[in-house]
């Protein structure tokens, strides 16, 4: 037979970006169907297929030899408690059998939960009870629920005792809701707590919507796990606002008061702004009042700072930033600036490159920047705009912090990609020549984030860097690990794809992907893979043979025959020299008859040593044109595996 | 609607209501309510205790001689300690504002994660802000260090920003507005004190005169510090100065900052000076607190 079994763990209020991975692992609790879902202030899980109790089992013991003492066997016999006649013959031993009960599943839940609600993994805990020894979780147990069928599961947690009983919304809620497995969704429900986070988010993403909010996808997740009864209410602003730029107003709003921004065509904002409640309604609008004050004094600030920051231009705040640390081994961002500005030169920069690299970061020290850390750049940019700086300076450094993530797009102009590129290698070069190289998880200086933008720079904007005379060493081998990361989770190439490829030498980062796109665009065709099972195949015959010369070929010594036409089948193909990647690619698979043929009719290990070098160098010159796309022999072919 | 001390009546009253000591604010000047010994030392150690102060804070940095609606050079908190944590904490709290006349049905009440450290002190802790109608009004922190020390009994912090409450409560956009007492606005008690503050932290301050002072008390510190092993009468020795000397400090510090006379490279160092005077005290203070509880039990 089988139980209804639900558990919610009752908590304050818990980290929303912590829930969703705390469901996860809640749901991989337990073997079958467990569903999860959970509130700030509350974790459930549950399932229909409990089974009352577990399966019975044997448990078999290994007793004397057959041949021992008739006394021994008797007293291995009662030592278990069970008649010699009970024993079983297990070819020269015997064994008693002990048929295990299987114990009712309510004393395993009771048993178990308490160990895997604390065995929970979270990025921060605290203790709350019982001193440093006591129980840890993400924030206090307040109440537990814990029943199977109609029973409660008994068990205690840091002095809470598992019950029936839930509590509702903190304020519109009753706060002792007697449950069964059966109605408690909907009794948390009467109580204005929506279980359902899918159901919150829709919601707010409805009502949000219908009020003109534009939905912003970071926001909706987080408002989803702060409320426990979302409701969406629009506000107001003194249009008179709008004349600060639209990147601080919605700042101000989306990261410092979870508004949503209104848009009154794509672009630009409507003097509105959408709030998510956690509540059911607002109806004398004391709610937006509120909002709208705190809102307003926000603004003020900005202005204030705006203001403020105009009285002292950013060319004349370059020394200011001899106060400002980059890292302590590194210096400050005045030195850091210097090199982003030499290095821009060295790059090729444009005068308008140079002069954005002079003053990117100067906006560090304006007081905008200060109270909107995220705004660094997008302040400076629009700075330099109102202190007549020409667009394309103010428009590289608006952008050069960018990509952000491999998502975010990389900066649009030429000014912007190479103050952005200098900024980035500097950070990354700087880094790597004081030992701040990150290992495992540890990255504080976000330098996965610097390579991983280097890579979508160099790769989307098609700059003709040679990534060899970019980067070295250590350094050099974390970027190829960022350059097959990229190829592979962003552009969607094949593992085995990126490795052929890459094997084969990187100049520029556009080559690399001219080159995948041609190898992609032959892989399906029907003669590639057995070429690439040739390839390795020949790989094997050069290693195994410790073949690397590469002496001319003896044009008397070949047979004619498969060998003279695959040899002469090259010397055309090295004629050719196609340099068009996929029109070489196909003129290589097109290769396949002939090199099957050689294989199926020609003996490369001939007993006649000349003979065979000259086999070995055919094979080693058409492994070599065959590799300068890419290095077929790390293409797994089908029948391998990974 | 109350005035800005009726607000404060009403809260006091409310929590000594609840077992808490009413204290008066401390009398050295400090950057917030946590730093006041009453909160600072009495945390640590397994002796519960329960207390509400208000306690003037000053962050010099803040000033803006008295002309930015929202930003105080010193601002007023309301501090609330449990130790330990009761339960029902939150309700508690909640009741505290029903306490001040916020009908909480008709309004937005948010607990968002903010977590709390206080590198000064080697103090940190978990909790959250909590968000009214979109506006933070208090901090709320569950201790989980303190002077280095890992607590016995977690406490709770609850901290009112009286201002922005009271801001709040009658309905004004410029704390210079608040009607402190009858007839009488927060510009009339406190605005000479915002200006003459921001122009002496900012403009007068002496910054040799302050580095000596810092160094004076530091000093002054240290010997204190060190003369505790070898007296003799522990119970006797002056733990509770040795802290007053440490406030010092720090607050000598943040006139350094708010002078613009600390550089970064410099700050890391002078942090960690203030922080192992912390450090150093509150050790003193906890085992003077285990040998006093041992001659109790003993008596």
């Amino acid at each position: 037979m089988s139980l209804d079994f639900l558990l919610e763990i009752g908590t304050e209020e818990i980290p929303h970006w912590m829930i969703p991975k705390a469901l996860d692992q809640l749901r991989a609790m337990y073997v079958g169907q467990l569903k999860a879902d959970a509130t700030p202030r509350r974790l459930a899980v549950w399932a229909s297929d409990m089974v009352e109790r577990q399966a019975d089992s044997t448990r078999k013991i290994k007793g004397p030899g057959v041949m021992a003492p008739e006394q021994a066997v008797a007293a291995f016999a009662r030592k278990h408690g069970a008649d010699p006649s009970a024993l079983v013959r297990n070819g020269d031993y015997y064994e008693l059998h002990l048929a295990i009960p299987g114990r009712p599943m309510i004393d395993v839940l009771a048993e178990t939960l308490p160990g895997n609600i604390l065995g929970l993994q979270w990025p921060k805990t605290m203790y709350w009870t019982g001193g440093k020894t006591g129980p840890r979780f993400i924030r206090p147990i307040r109440w537990i629920v814990a029943l199977l069928g109609d029973q409660v599961i008994p068990f205690e947690i840091a002095g809470v005792k598992s019950g029936n009983v839930t509590r509702g919304h903190r304020i519109l809620g009753s706060s002792s809701i007697p449950v069964t497995t059966a109605n408690y969704e909907a009794e948390l429900r009467k109580s204005f707590v929506i279980l359902s986070a899918h159901e919150r988010r829709h919601k707010i993403e409805t009502e949000a919507s219908n009020l003109g909010a534009k939905i912003d996808a970071d926001l909706l997740e987080t408002l989803t796990f702060i409320t426990e009864y979302p409701t969406a209410i629009r506000g107001d602003f003194d249009p008179a606002y709008l004349e600060l730029p639209a990147e601080v107003l919605t700042t101000v709003m989306r990261h410092h008061q979870k508004y949503f921004a209104v848009e009154s065509a794509p672009g630009r904002l409507a003097p509105h702004f959408v709030a998510v409640m956690n509540t059911s309604a607002d109806p004398d609008g004391v709610v937006k009042h509120g909002n709208e004050r705190v809102l307003r004094a926000r603004f003020n600030d900005a202005r204030f700072f705006w203001n403020v920051d105009q009285q002292k231009k950013l060319v004349d705040r370059g020394d200011d930033l001899s106060h400002v640390t980059f890292q302590a081994k590194l210096g400050t961002y005045l030195e850091k600036t210097n090199r982003v500005v030499e290095l821009v030169k060295e790059l090729g920069g444009n005068a308008h490159a140079q002069r954005a690299a002079e003053l990117c970061k100067c906006d560090l020290t304006t007081e905008m920047v200060k109270e909107f850390t995220d705004l660094q750049g997008i302040i400076g940019g629009l700075y330099a705009k109102a202190q007549g700086e020409p667009e394309p300076v103010s428009q590289a450094i608006y952008e050069h912090y960018q990509p952000l993530s491999m998502e975010d797009s990389i900066p649009e102009t030429p000014e912007g990609q190479i103050v952005a590129l200098a900024d980035k290698l500097d950070t990354l070069r700087g880094c790597f020549s004081v030992g701040l190289i990150p290992s495992g998880s540890k990255d504080p200086f976000a330098l996965r984030r610097a390579a991983q933008g280097v890579v979508k720079i160099l790769a989307e904007a098609k700059l003709d860097y040679l990534l060899d005379q970019l980067v070295t060493g250590e350094l050099h081998a974390f970027m190829l690990e960022r350059v097959q990361h990229y190829f592979r989770e962003v552009r969607g190439y094949k593992y085995d794809e990126v490795n052929a490829v890459l094997a084969s030498g990187v100049s520029t980062l556009a080559d690399v992907e001219a080159r995948l796109a041609a190898l992609a665009g032959v892989r399906p065709t029907e003669d590639f893979e057995p070429l690439a099972a040739a390839c390795k195949r020949i790989r094997n015959i050069l290693k195994q043979a410790h073949f690397e010369g590469d002496g001319p070929l003896d044009q008397a010594l070949l047979e004619p025959g498969p060998e003279r036409d695959l040899a002469n089948r090259l010397a055309s193909f090295v004629m050719a020299n196609e340099s068009d990647y996929s029109k070489r690619l196909v003129a290589i698979a097109a290769f396949r008859p002939s090199v099957d043929l050689f294989f199926d009719k020609v003996l490369v290990n001939a007993p006649d040593p000349a003979v065979r070098t000259n086999r070995l160098t055919l094979l080693h010159k058409l492994f070599t044109e065959f590799s300068t796309i890419a290095d077929f022999s790390e293409i797994v072919t089908s029948g391998e595996s990974k | 609607m109350d005035t800005f001390q009726e607000t404060v009546f009403k809260l006091k009253k409310y929590w000594a209501e609840r077992g808490c000591i009413i204290q008066e604010p401390y009398d050295v000047e400090v950057g917030a309510g946590t730093m006041a010994p009453e909160t600072f030392l009495r945390v640590l150690g397994p002796k519960p205790y329960r207390v509400a102060y208000v306690q003037p804070s000053r962050r010099t940095a803040d000033g803006r001689y008295g002309e930015n609606p929202n930003r105080l050079y010193k601002h007023q908190q309301l501090q609330v300690i449990l130790k330990p944590t009761p339960n029902d904490v939150i309700d508690q709290y909640l009741g505290s504002l029903k306490a001040i006349g916020i009908d909480l049905a008709k309004h937005d009440l948010k607990l968002e994660e903010d977590n709390w450290e206080a590198p000064t002190l080697g103090a940190w802790g978990v909790g959250w802000q909590v968000m009214l109608d979109g506006l933070e009004i208090t901090q709320f922190t569950y201790f989980q260090q303190c002077g280095g020390f890992d607590l016995d009994l977690v406490p709770a912090e609850i901290t009112y920003g009286l201002e922005r409450l009271a801001a709040f409560l009658q309905g004004v956009d410029s704390v210079y507005d608040i009607t402190w007492a009858p007839g009488f606005k927060y510009s009339d008690v406190r605005l000479a004190d915002e200006l003459q503050f921001s122009v002496y932290n900012f403009e007068m301050a002496n910054v040799e005169r302050l580095w000596r002072l810092l160094g004076e008390h530091e000093a002054e510190c240290k010997e204190l510090l060190a003369a505790y092993a070898k007296y003799p009468d522990k119970h006797r020795f002056p733990v509770l100065p040795t802290y007053d000397q440490v406030l010092k400090c720090s607050h000598l510090f943040n006139l350094l900052d708010a002078r613009g006379a600390i550089s970064v490279t410099e700050r890391v160092g002078v942090i960690k000076r203030v922080r192992d005077l912390a450090v150093g005290t509150a050790k003193l203070w906890v085992d003077q607190q285990s040998l006093d509880a041992q001659q109790e039990s003993a008596a």
